[in-house]
């Protein structure tokens, strides 16, 4: 199976975000970059299945600048054959980043497609789902595992509470949310093998994005708060508060 | 002047409280830009009757695609008849819940329509007749305010944050055709195992009561399950990424950067130190309780109101409170 795992350079969960001098973007200067979490178990999820059948190729795919190379290095580090990154910038516009990514993908023919349920820095949920519109094949999106089966998929979903059993012919698309296989650490081996994987670098058929950022700024401060008490004796206190001041009990 | 398209969502036959938060949403854009609003709403043959409420929330027609498969969710049924509706109308703007099913939706109908799509908004305003969107990025760690370059406009607008608006009307109910049929639509759900009757997404809460590293074990939450149940409807339980990391609980669960973005009316931070990424996923929550016994714990800095106490103290006399208040 040739299965492509899409991925997204973004800032580590635990830095100082900075805004950007213009007031419309991120400052990512000093910032310690990331394969998207969800991105990286989409990648591990990948890895395992080709182990399993014994053959098959998986291929680590960007749209970034230089920058997402070390991403792309990292992807090959744990296991993926070769990696593709599209020159461009991805904005908030995900359905021109899902456009640039399809009209590669479209000569690459995956029988399947795999990436995180959603880049944890823009938030929007959209890329991995419009990419399948684009391609015309089916997808299923916040997938926690699945099997692969004669020419079909079939994935479980978390949903409120429960697990929903979705099915689906290949090829296809899967958007992944936390699993519970860990990303695998590359041994020191498997980054220094990773230097020679092929990493094809070429210009992204991104259209021009049609969502115009106005302006970025910091959460709304919340008012300061205060301590109603110490211990169980402060609670009736805390419930009468919630009812009749906040209420919201 | 072209309408406003609101995207209502039911389940088992009945609206689901989004529907009224999106559609009274729609209904603020129209008065702003003098315009009507119209609701699509999806699923099985019962949903008719339910419907015309839509006009209670401002909605003057609803367009309503049944069928007997819309018992359960259909990417493709849903996602082509919706698009069907939007290329044959002439609207302004679309709005889709961000809910676990509208976050599965609107990107579809956005590629189909070839137009961009601005998930899980938080404020929409009217400027100058244009449509200003404000959403969290990073997890509400930035807001960013935009524009679509686009006609129509689609976003998807976050549980909770949206007031429903009632007034006394009825909508106008046309039926709407559904696009293909079974064995055209590639992915079918199976079944859903499991799902407890009543739970709620803890990104759709109302009420979230969450557990945090301090609870010691996973063998402490019947406290916390116990503080839920006494809330009642609506109420759902959260976790920090440290429990989740542990396995105590599932990652479903998860509030903070790698898991859910939420904004409840009320959120229950319990045992929970407050790392940055937990604070970005919960900070616009309308009031916040935090009860831990570190005094200094940075949670007490974005808490309405703070308890400082053990947990394993605490937490059943608030429950046995809350329960003695609502009278059960």
């Amino acid at each position: 199976m040739k299965i492509v795992v899409c991925i997204k350079r973004v800032p580590d969960t635990e830095s100082r975000i900075k805004l950007g001098a213009d007031g419309v973007s991120i400052d990512r200067a000093g910032i310690k970059s990331v394969i998207s979490p969800y991105d990286e178990f989409a990648l591990e999820l990948a890895l395992r299945l080709k182990e399993s059948q014994g053959s098959g190729e998986v291929i680590a795919m960007t749209l970034g600048d230089k920058d997402s190379n070390e991403q792309l290095r990292s992807a090959l580090a744990m296991g993926a054959d070769r990696a593709i990154r599209l020159d461009g910038t991805a904005d908030l516009d995900g359905l021109a980043t899902a456009h640039a990514i399809a009209s590669e993908l479209r000569g690459v023919a995956p029988d399947l497609v795999l990436t995180g349920m959603k880049a944890t820095d823009d938030d929007q949920q959209q890329v991995g789902t419009m990419l399948a519109e684009l391609l015309g094949v089916a997808s299923i999106s916040v997938v926690a595992s699945f099997e692969v089966e004669n020419g079909r998929v079939r994935a479980h979903r978390e949903v409120e509470g429960g697990v929903e059993h979705v099915d689906a012919p290949l090829p296809a698309l899967l958007t992944i949310t936390k699993t519970e296989f860990e990303p695998r650490l590359p041994r020191l081996q498997a980054i220094m093998a990773a230097k020679k994987k092929p990493l094809e670098e070429k210009p992204a058929a991104r259209p021009q994005g049609r969502v115009k950022v106005l302006a970025m700024s910091p959460p709304p401060e919340r008012p300061a708060g205060r301590v109603v008490g110490n211990g169980p004796d402060a609670v009736p206190e805390l419930v009468r508060l919630l009812r009749e001041e906040a209420k919201v009990l | 002047m072209p309408g406003i398209l609101a995207v209502a969502e039911q389940r088992n036959g009945k609206l689901r409280t989004v529907s009224g938060e999106v559609v009274s949403a729609a209904r603020s854009l129209a008065d702003a830009l003098q315009t009507e609003v119209e609701a699509a709403l999806l699923g099985p043959p019962a949903i008719r009757e339910a419907a015309p409420e839509l006009g209670r929330f401002g909605a003057a027609r609803v367009h309503v695609g049944v069928h007997d498969a819309f018992e359960q969710y259909s990417p493709d049924g849903f996602g082509g008849t919706l698009a069907d509706l939007i290329r044959a109308g002439d609207y302004h703007t679309v709005l889709f819940p961000a809910s676990a099913l509208g976050k599965d939706l609107a990107p579809r109908v956005a590629a189909r329509l070839d137009v961009p799509l601005a998930a899980d908004a938080t404020a929409l305003d009217i400027e100058s007749g244009e449509l200003i969107i404000t959403r969290p990025i990073l997890a509400g760690r930035v807001f960013a305010r935009l524009t679509l370059e686009a006609a129509p406009r689609l976003v998807s607008v976050r549980p909770n944050v949206f007031l429903p608006v009632e007034r006394p009307a009825t909508a106008n109910v046309v039926p709407l055709a559904i696009a293909g049929s079974p064995e055209q639509w590639r992915v079918v759900v199976r079944e859903t195992a499991a799902a407890a009757a009543g739970q709620v997404d803890v990104a759709e809460a109302t009420i979230i009561v969450s557990g945090g590293r301090g609870m010691k074990g996973p063998e402490n939450w019947h406290l916390l399950e116990a503080l839920r149940d006494a809330i009642g409807t609506g109420a759902a339980l959260g976790a920090s990424r440290a429990v989740v990391d542990q396995g105590w609980r599932p990652h479903a669960e998860q509030v903070g950067q790698t898991g859910k973005t939420v904004s409840p009316k009320l959120y229950f931070a319990v045992a929970i130190s407050g790392a940055m990424q937990h604070l970005a996923g919960m900070r616009s929550a309308g009031t916040i309780v935090a009860i831990n016994k570190d005094p200094d714990a940075p949670i007490f800095k974005v808490a309405d109101y703070g308890l400082v106490g053990d947990v394993a103290e605490v937490l059943p006399r608030l429950t046995a409170e809350i329960r003695k208040a609502r009278g059960i």
